[in-house]
C-alpha cells in the first residue's frame, strides 16, 4: 500500500495567501466603487419588450407595449399602492399630467382594492394602467424597484430611466428629457 | 457616569492589550526574558477590563440611559427588560464590544489555565491574541465608540428592530460570538506555533479543547439561528443560504475540519502544517463573515447594521491579520518538520478525506457567497441561492457521509477495507431498506431520497464504533464522536424529510370555515385584537385536529410594533413527535376572509435535534479530553512529589 507524502514545501504554501489577496482586491473594488446598487436598464435606446397587461380596475384601460408607440414621447411609471415613495411622488405625477404629459402606469404586485384606495386618495394621473402581478414586465423593463419612471420616445424606445421617487426638483428635468426626445 | 466608566475600562483594556503584545514579543527575545512573567497577568486583567466595559454598556441599556447615543438609537423605555439588555448587542457598536470582550476573556482564560503548551509558544500565542484584539479595540475606540453621549438627551429612543425582539434571538448572537471569537484562540495558537515552530501532539492536545469549545458554541448558535429564522421570519424555511447564514457556516466547516485534523496531530503527529493552516483559516472565516455582514457589501435579509466606512476599517484589519498570518505561514510552514506518514486506507486517510471534503464545501459556500460580488465587478448582477448551493454542496456532502460512516471503524496508520466488510452489511442493509421505504411513500426528489437513505445508514453506522467495546470503559471522547456523528444523521433525516414531504397551503378563511393540510384539519375560530407590552396584534384562533385526535389551539399573530413602527408575523407552531404544524396569519382579504398560511412539516424538528446532539457530542469530548489531561497533570505531580520525597 502506498504512503501519502505530506508536502509542506513548494509554491502551494503561498496559495492561501494568493487567494486571500484576490479576495481583498475583490471586496476593495466592491467597497470603493461608487455605491450603485440599482439595476440600470440595459434597454436604454432600444425598443420596449413586448407585453400586454390587463387592467386592474374597470375605470382605466389595460396596457400593452403597442400603446406606448404613439408618435409622441410619454412617461411610463412603475409603481404600487403598497409603496411609500410612490405616495410621495404622486403630487409630482399630477403636476406632470397637468403640464400635458401623457403617463401610463404599471402597478406591480398590487391588489385592485388597495389600488382603488390609492388612486382615490392621491389622484389618477394615468391614461392606462397595466397590472403586473408577478413583476415580470417590471423585470423585463430592467427595473429593480418601485417607483421607477421611464421616458419613452414616440417610437416606443426607452430613452431615460429615473430610479426612485420623482421629487419636485426632478419635474423640470423630466420635462426637458421629454422635450429632448420629441 | 456608567458610560464613562465603561469607556475608561475600554481604553485601559486597549492599553493593556498593547502592553501584552509588546511584552509577549520582547519576552521571546534573549534580552526581554524578564518580561515573560508579565504577559499572563496582563492578559487576565485585560479580559476583566473588557468585561467591565461590556457590563457598563449592558447597564446603560438596562436603565435606558437615553443620553447615550447608542441607547437612544437602539432602545426604547417601553420595552421589556430582557429586550433592553439584548438591545446592547443588537447593534453594530455593542456587538463589536461583545466581540472584543469575548476575545479578551478567552485570552485571559487561556492565560490563566493553559499549562500544557511550551512557555515560549504560550507567550507568542498571547502576543498574537493581543495583536488581533488591538485592531478591534482601535476599531471600537476610533470608528464605533459605543459610549458616545448625546446632548441634549432625547425624550425617547428609536427602539429595537422588532424582528430582534424575540427571546431566542436575545441569546443567539452571544452564543454565536462565543464560537466565532473563541476560534481566535485557535488562530493565536497557530501563530504561536508558527513563531516557535513547536508543532506536535502536545500542541494539538492543548489546542483541541479550545477549538471544541468554540465549535460547540458555533454549533448551538447556528442551530438556534436556524430555528429563529424558521419561526420568526414566517417563511416556513429553516435555511436560506443567506450571506449571514453562510458567514456562520463557513467558520463552522473550518472548525469541524480543524477539530478532526487536531485529532490526527494529537494521536499520530501527522498533518502538522495542515492543522496550523486550518487554525488560521477558521478564525479568518469568522472575520471575513463579520466583514461581509457589517460592510453591507452583500445585500442580505440580515443587514441590520450596515456601513461602508466601517467596512473599510474591518477590511484593513482583515488584510493585516489574515494576510500577516498567511505570510507567516508561507515563511514558516516549510520549516515545520514533516509529520508521520500513513496509508490512504487508515483512520488518518479517512480524516484527510473528510478534511478535503469539508474544505471543498467551505470553498463552495465561500465562492457562492462572493459570486454576486465577483459578477458585479465584471458588470453583471446575480443572486446565488439554493439552486446552486444545494446540489453542488451535496456533491461533496454525500461522499463525506460515506467516509463518516467508515472512517471511525478504521485503524490508525494502515488498514484493509476487506477487514470490516462484514460489519458494513448492517448499515448497507439499512440504506437499502430506507431507500425502499422512501420510494414506497413517494414524493421525494433525488437529493431528499439520497439524504434519507444515507442518513438512515449513517445513523446505524455511527453506532458501530461502540460494538465490541466495554461501554463502561469506553472513553468519553469516543461517546462524543458517536453522538455527534449520530446527530449528523438525525439532522440529515430531518432536512430530507422536510424537503420531501412538507405540505403547504395558502387559504383565505372566514371565521368558522375549515381547511385541511396533510393529516390536519384546521378551523379558523375567530380573529381578535390583542395587546402586548410594546405592540398590538391581530390574533387568529385556529382549532386544529390531527386525524381524529383531540382539538388543539394555535394562535398566530400579525403584530404591529409602534417603536419603531413595523409589522411582523408571529407564527404559531404545534409540535408532535412526527413533525410540526406551522401557521401564519396573513392580511385581511375581501369579504371578511383572512389569509392563513399553513405548513405540515413531517420530522422537521429532527434538524435542530440533530444540531443539539452534535453539540452535545462536542461537550462529551471536551469533558473527556480535559479530564484525561487533568489526570495526567495530577499523576505527573504525584510522581514529582514522590521523587522529591525520595531525593530528600
Amino acid at each position: 500500500m502506498s504512503e501519502i507524502p505530506i508536502k509542506t514545501r513548494g509554491w502551494s504554501i503561498w496559495l492561501p495567501l494568493a487567494l486571500f489577496l484576490g479576495f481583498v482586491v475583490l471586496v476593495a473594488v466592491g467597497l470603493f466603487r461608487p455605491a450603485d446598487r440599482n439595476v440600470a436598464s440595459t434597454l436604454i435606446d432600444r425598443p420596449l419588450p413586448a407585453f400586454a397587461l390587463p387592467a386592474p380596475l374597470t375605470q382605466v384601460p389595460g396596457l400593452k407595449s403597442a400603446d406606448l408607440v404613439q408618435g409622441r414621447p410619454r412617461l411610463l411609471n412603475v409603481f404600487a399602492s403598497w409603496c411609500l415613495p410612490c405616495q410621495a411622488e404622486a403630487p409630482q405625477l399630477k403636476q406632470l399630467a397637468a403640464a400635458g404629459v401623457e403617463i401610463d402606469g404599471i402597478s406591480v404586485r398590487d391588489r385592485p382594492k388597495t389600488l382603488q384606495v390609492f388612486l382615490a386618495r392621491y389622484g389618477n394621473p394615468y391614461r392606462r394602467i397595466g397590472a403586473d402581478d408577478a413583476g415580470k414586465v417590471q423585470l423585463a423593463l430592467g427595473s429593480s424597484g418601485v417607483p421607477e419612471t421611464f421616458v419613452i420616445d414616440g417610437r416606443g424606445r426607452i430613452r431615460y430611466q429615473h430610479i426612485g421617487d420623482i421629487r419636485p426638483e426632478h419635474v423640470p428635468m423630466l420635462l426637458d428629457k421629454l422635450k429632448a426626445v420629441q | 457616569m456608567t458610560a464613562e466608566v465603561g469607556l475608561a475600562a475600554l481604553w485601559l483594556a486597549a492599553a493593556l492589550a498593547l502592553l501584552q503584545l509588546i511584552a509577549g514579543a520582547l519576552a521571546l527575545t534573549a534580552r526581554g526574558e524578564a518580561l515573560a512573567g508579565v504577559v499572563r497577568p496582563v492578559a487576565v486583567v485585560q479580559g476583566v477590563l473588557a468585561l467591565i466595559a461590556f457590563a457598563a454598556l449592558v447597564r446603560v441599556f438596562a436603565v435606558t440611559d437615553l443620553s447615550v447615543k447608542l441607547v437612544a438609537l437602539n432602545s426604547h423605555s417601553m420595552k421589556p427588560l430582557v429586550f433592553k439588555i439584548a438591545a446592547a448587542w443588537g447593534n453594530h457598536e455593542g456587538s463589536m464590544l461583545l466581540w472584543v470582550t469575548v476575545m479578551g476573556l478567552a485570552g485571559g482564560f487561556v492565560a490563566l489555565v493553559e499549562r500544557r503548551l511550551p512557555e515560549r509558544t504560550m507567550l507568542a500565542t498571547l502576543a498574537g491574541q493581543a495583536f488581533v484584539s488591538l485592531g478591534f479595540y482601535a476599531f471600537l475606540l476610533i470608528a464605533s465608540n459605543p459610549f458616545e453621549r448625546l446632548d441634549p438627551a432625547p425624550a425617547e429612543g428609536n427602539g429595537l428592530n422588532p424582528l430582534l425582539q424575540d427571546l431566542g434571538l436575545a441569546f443567539h448572537p452571544p452564543t454565536l460570538y462565543l464560537g466565532y471569537v473563541g476560534l481566535s484562540i485557535a488562530f493565536s495558537f497557530a501563530i504561536g506555533a508558527l513563531v516557535t515552530r513547536e508543532v506536535g501532539p502536545a500542541f494539538a492536545r492543548a489546542m483541541r479543547p479550545w477549538v471544541l469549545a468554540a465549535w460547540i458554541f458555533l454549533t448551538l448558535g447556528i442551530t438556534a439561528g436556524s430555528y429563529w429564522a424558521y419561526y420568526e421570519l414566517g417563511w416556513g424555511g429553516w435555511w436560506f443560504w443567506d450571506p449571514v447564514e453562510n458567514a456562520s457556516l463557513m467558520p463552522w466547516l473550518a472548525a469541524t475540519a480543524l477539530l478532526h485534523s487536531c485529532g490526527v496531530l494529537a494521536a499520530r503527529n501527522a498533518l502538522r502544517a495542515w492543522t496550523i493552516m486550518l487554525g488560521v483559516v477558521a478564525f479568518s472565516m469568522s472575520m471575513i463573515g463579520t466583514f461581509l455582514v457589517r460592510s453591507g457589501i452583500l445585500t442580505s435579509v440580515h443587514a441590520f447594521a450596515v456601513d461602508p466606512t466601517r467596512g473599510t476599517f474591518i477590511l484593513a484589519l482583515l488584510a493585516i491579520n489574515i494576510g500577516g498570518a498567511l505570510v507567516l505561514f508561507g515563511l514558516r510552514a516549510g520549516t515545520v518538520t514533516e509529520g508521520e506518514r500513513f496509508a490512504l486506507v487508515s483512520r488518518e486517510g479517512a480524516l484527510v478525506i473528510n478534511n478535503v471534503l469539508l474544505s471543498a464545501i467551505l470553498g463552495i459556500v465561500l465562492f457562492g457567497t462572493l459570486y454576486p460580488l465577483l459578477a458585479e465587478a465584471l458588470g453583471a448582477k446575480v443572486s446565488v441561492g439554493p439552486p446552486y448551493f444545494n446540489p453542488v454542496g451535496a456533491l461533496f456532502f454525500l461522499p463525506m457521509l460515506v467516509v463518516l460512516a467508515i472512517g471511525p471503524l478504521l485503524r490508525w496508520r494502515r488498514d484493509k477495507l476487506a477487514r470490516f466488510g462484514k460489519r458494513l452489511l448492517i448499515p448497507l442493509g439499512v440504506v437499502a431498506l430506507a431507500a425502499f421505504v422512501v420510494v414506497m411513500i413517494g414524493g421525494a426528489g433525488l437529493l431528499p431520497f439520497l439524504g434519507m437513505a444515507l442518513g438512515a445508514g449513517l445513523a446505524v453506522a455511527s453506532l458501530l464504533p461502540l460494538r465490541d467495546r466495554n461501554l463502561r470503559r469506553t472513553p468519553l471522547p469516543i461517546w462524543g464522536m458517536v453522538l455527534a456523528h449520530f446527530g449528523v444523521a438525525v439532522a440529515l433525516l430531518g432536512m430530507a424529510s422536510d424537503s420531501a414531504w412538507t405540505v403547504e397551503r395558502l387559504v383565505a378563511l372566514r371565521p368558522a370555515e375549515s381547511t385541511s393540510v396533510g393529516p390536519w384539519t384546521v378551523r379558523l375560530a375567530q380573529v381578535d385584537p390583542v395587546a402586548g407590552p410594546n405592540w398590538t396584534a391581530l390574533e387568529g384562533k385556529l382549532d386544529v385536529r390531527y386525524r381524529d385526535g383531540a382539538v388543539q389551539t394555535l394562535r398566530p399573530q400579525a403584530r404591529n410594533f409602534w417603536a419603531p413602527p413595523q409589522q411582523t408575523s408571529e407564527s404559531a407552531l404545534l409540535t408532535r413527535w412526527n413533525g410540526q404544524l406551522y401557521a401564519v396569519l396573513g392580511e385581511e382579504a375581501s369579504g371578511g376572509r383572512w389569509q392563513v398560511r399553513l405548513w405540515w412539516k413531517p420530522f422537521v424538528t429532527l434538524i435542530w435535534l440533530g444540531g443539539i446532539l452534535i453539540a452535545l457530542g462536542g461537550v462529551l469530548a471536551v469533558i473527556g479530553h480535559v479530564a484525561s489531561d487533568l489526570r495526567r497533570i495530577v499523576a505527573r505531580g504525584k510522581i514529582a512529589y514522590r521523587r522529591e520525597k525520595q531525593g530528600r
